[in-house]
C-alpha cells in the first residue's frame, strides 16, 4: 500500500514561476509538439539527450525540483519496464547473448531502450505540464483549443469539465482506495500474497465498494454543482480569462524549434 | 411553514424525517410533488425560475469532499460566481471576500486536497457565500466537524446572520438550535413543531414531540430553578459558566 502514499501522477503543484504563469494553451500545444517529436525520432538516442536537458530547464523554470518531476513518473515505471522487456525478448536481429531459449538481440535492446525512453518522456512531458497547470486552467485551455470543433458537435466544455473533475478526484479516490484496503485487511483479507489471479480476485472486495463510492460521489457532486448554478458552458465566465502573451509565443516557438531540431538531427544529420 | 428574510431557522428531526428533502426544496434541487414551495416569491416548480432561486439560496452539504470541484482553493470559490457569468474583477472581489469571511484567505493558492476536514467545510461555505446569496442552507454541514471546526463555522454564520443573511441550518445536534431564532422539528415527513426556539426549550415540549431532552438543557433548567442562573441566561455552556462565576463570586 506504500505506493499510494507517494503517488503524484499529474498532481498540480501550486507555485509562482515562469512556467506556471504561461497560458495553458501554450503549454498544451508545447507538450503535443514534444510528444510528437519523441515519436518521430527513432534512429538514434541523441535527441533524448536534448529533451533531457529541456526537461531540466523546464523544471528549473517551474520551481519544481527535477527529482520531484522524475519521481512522479513512478506509477508508470512498471509499464516502461514491461515495454522494454517485450522489445528486448521478442525482437529479431543480431544476437548479443542468450538466456536459456530467449535470444537477446542488438536491435531488440536498442528498440527496447528507445520505446521505454519514449514512454518515459511522454509521461514526463505530460506530467510537468499537469504539475504546473491547475486542472481548471488546463481544462479551460483544452476547451479553448477544441472550441473550433464545437460546430461539428464536439462537446468541448463537457469534455474539459470531465477532465477537471477526474484530475481533482485522483487524490480523493486514492485515499478512498487506501481506506478500503485497510478496512479489508483489518477484517483478514489477504491482498499481498499468491499469484496474479489470486491477487486479482483478492482485489474484488476493494474494487466493488470503490465503484459504489465513485457513483455516490458523482451523484452528490452533480447535485452540488447544480446547486451552484452550473449550467454547462451556458453563460459561464472565468475568473482568469485566458490571455495569450509574448512569453507564450516565445515559449511555444522555443519548444517547436527544439522539437523540430530533435527530429531533424535524428533523421537527417546524425 | 414560512421563513421571513433575515431569520435563522434550525431544522431538527430523526433520520428519515425529511430534513434533507426540505433543504433541497429551498434550492429547487427538489420540487414538491404535493403542495407548493415559494422561495423569495418564486415558485420552485417553475423551471424558468430555478436558476434564479439558486442564485438567491446557496447550499452547503454534509460532506465537503463531494462538493469541491476544483483543485485549488481560490478556483473552487470562483466556481459559483463563474457560473453566474460575472466579470473577472467581480469574481476576484467575491473570492477574496468569501475567503476572508471564512478565514481561508491565506490558503487561497493551496491545493484543496491538502486542507483539513474543517477547512474543507469552510471552503464549501466560502464557495456558497461567493454567490452572495440572500439565504444560506446548511444540510448537516457541521456533522463531520470536530468541536473546534463546529465552533468556527457557527461563528462565521453568526456574523453573516447579524449582517442580515437568512440561515437555514439542518442539524441533528439539538444544542445547535440555540443559535437560531426559530426551530422546526420534523417527524416522519411532517412538521411537528415550528416556532421560536425559546418556546421549544421546555421539557414538556420535548416530551410532547418525543425528543430526548439534551443534558445541557436539563442542567440549565435545574440551575435556574435553584436560583443559580439569571432568568435570561441562554442555555449555552459559555453563558452558563459566566453566569455561575459571577453569581458565586469565583
Amino acid at each position: 500500500m506504500h505506493f499510494l502514499e507517494h503517488l503524484s501522477l499529474g498532481q498540480y503543484v501550486p507555485a509562482k514561476s515562469f512556467i506556471h504563469s504561461l497560458d495553458p494553451r501554450s503549454k498544451v500545444l508545447a507538450v503535443m509538439f514534444l510528444i510528437t517529436s519523441v515519436f518521430l525520432a527513432n534512429t538514434t538516442l541523441w535527441p533524448y539527450v536534448i529533451w533531457f536537458v529541456l526537461i531540466v530547464i523546464i523544471s528549473s523554470l517551474s520551481n519544481i525540483s527535477f527529482k520531484t518531476v522524475v519521481t512522479s513518473t513512478r506509477p508508470v515505471l512498471i509499464l516502461i519496464v514491461f515495454t522494454l522487456a517485450i522489445n528486448l525478448f521478442f525482437a529479431d536481429g543480431r544476437e548479443l547473448f542468450r538466456i536459456a531459449f530467449i535470444s537477446i538481440t542488438e536491435e531488440g535492446l536498442l528498440t527496447g531502450i528507445k520505446m521505454g525512453l519514449r514512454l518515459f518522456y511522454l509521461v514526463l512531458f505530460a506530467n510537468i505540464t499537469m504539475m504546473t497547470t491547475s486542472p481548471i486552467e488546463l481544462s479551460d485551455g483544452i476547451e479553448s483549443l477544441l472550441s473550433p470543433f464545437k460546430r461539428y458537435g464536439l462537446p468541448a466544455h463537457e469534455f474539459a469539465m470531465m477532465m477537471t473533475i477526474a484530475l481533482r478526484f485522483i487524490p480523493t479516490l486514492l485515499d478512498e482506495t487506501d481506506r478500503i484496503m485497510k478496512a479489508q485487511l483489518a477484517r483478514g483479507a489477504d491482498l499481498d500474497s499468491g499469484g496474479i489471479i489470486k491477487r486479482f480476485k483478492a482485489l474484488i472486495p476493494v474494487l466493488v465498494p470503490l465503484f459504489v463510492i465513485v457513483f455516490q460521489r458523482a451523484e452528490e457532486l452533480a447535485v452540488a454543482m447544480e446547486a451552484r448554478c452550473y449550467r454547462g458552458d451556458y453563460g459561464r465566465s472565468r475568473m482568469r480569462p485566458l490571455m495569450w502573451g509574448v512569453c507564450d509565443s516565445l515559449y511555444l516557438s522555443a519548444i517547436l524549434f527544439i522539437s523540430a531540431s530533435g527530429v531533424i538531427l535524428d533523421r537527417w544529420i546524425l | 411553514m414560512d421563513v421571513e428574510e433575515g431569520r435563522w431557522v434550525s431544522v431538527v428531526g430523526d433520520n428519515g424525517s425529511g430534513k434533507s428533502t426540505l433543504a433541497k426544496q429551498l434550492n429547487a434541487l427538489l420540487v414538491p410533488t404535493r403542495g407548493v414551495c415559494f422561495v423569495m416569491g418564486k415558485d420552485t416548480k417553475d423551471p424558468s425560475l430555478q436558476w434564479e432561486i439558486r442564485k438567491d439560496v446557496s447550499m452547503v452539504f454534509q460532506n465537503p469532499e463531494n462538493q469541491i470541484v476544483a483543485s485549488v482553493v481560490e478556483e473552487e470559490v470562483a466556481f459559483g460566481p463563474e457560473n453566474l457569468g460575472l466579470t473577472s474583477v467581480e469574481i476576484e472581489e467575491r473570492v477574496r471576500w468569501a475567503l476572508k469571511v471564512t478565514g481561508l484567505f491565506e490558503f487561497a493558492h493551496r491545493p484543496t486536497y491538502a486542507l483539513s476536514g474543517g477547512q474543507k467545510q469552510r471552503l464549501a461555505l466560502a464557495g456558497a457565500l461567493a454567490m452572495k446569496p440572500r439565504c444560506i442552507v446548511l444540510d448537516e454541514a457541521t456533522s463531520m466537524l470536530d468541536p473546534e471546526g463546529r465552533k468556527d463555522l457557527v461563528e462565521v454564520l453568526t456574523r453573516l446572520h447579524h449582517e442580515g443573511m437568512t440561515v437555514v441550518m439542518i442539524t441533528h445536534r439539538l444544542e445547535e438550535i440555540l443559535f437560531s431564532d426559530l426551530t422546526a422539528v420534523l417527524s416522519r415527513g411532517k412538521l411537528a413543531f415550528y416556532g421560536e426556539t425559546k418556546d421549544l426549550l421546555d421539557s414538556t415540549t420535548f416530551a410532547l414531540l418525543g425528543i430526548k431532552e439534551p443534558p445541557l438543557f436539563k442542567l440549565w433548567r435545574n440551575l435556574k430553578s435553584r436560583g443559580l442562573l439569571e432568568e435570561s441566561t441562554y442555555p449555552t455552556v459559555r453563558n452558563m459558566v459566566e453566569d455561575l462565576v459571577e453569581r458565586l463570586c469565583l
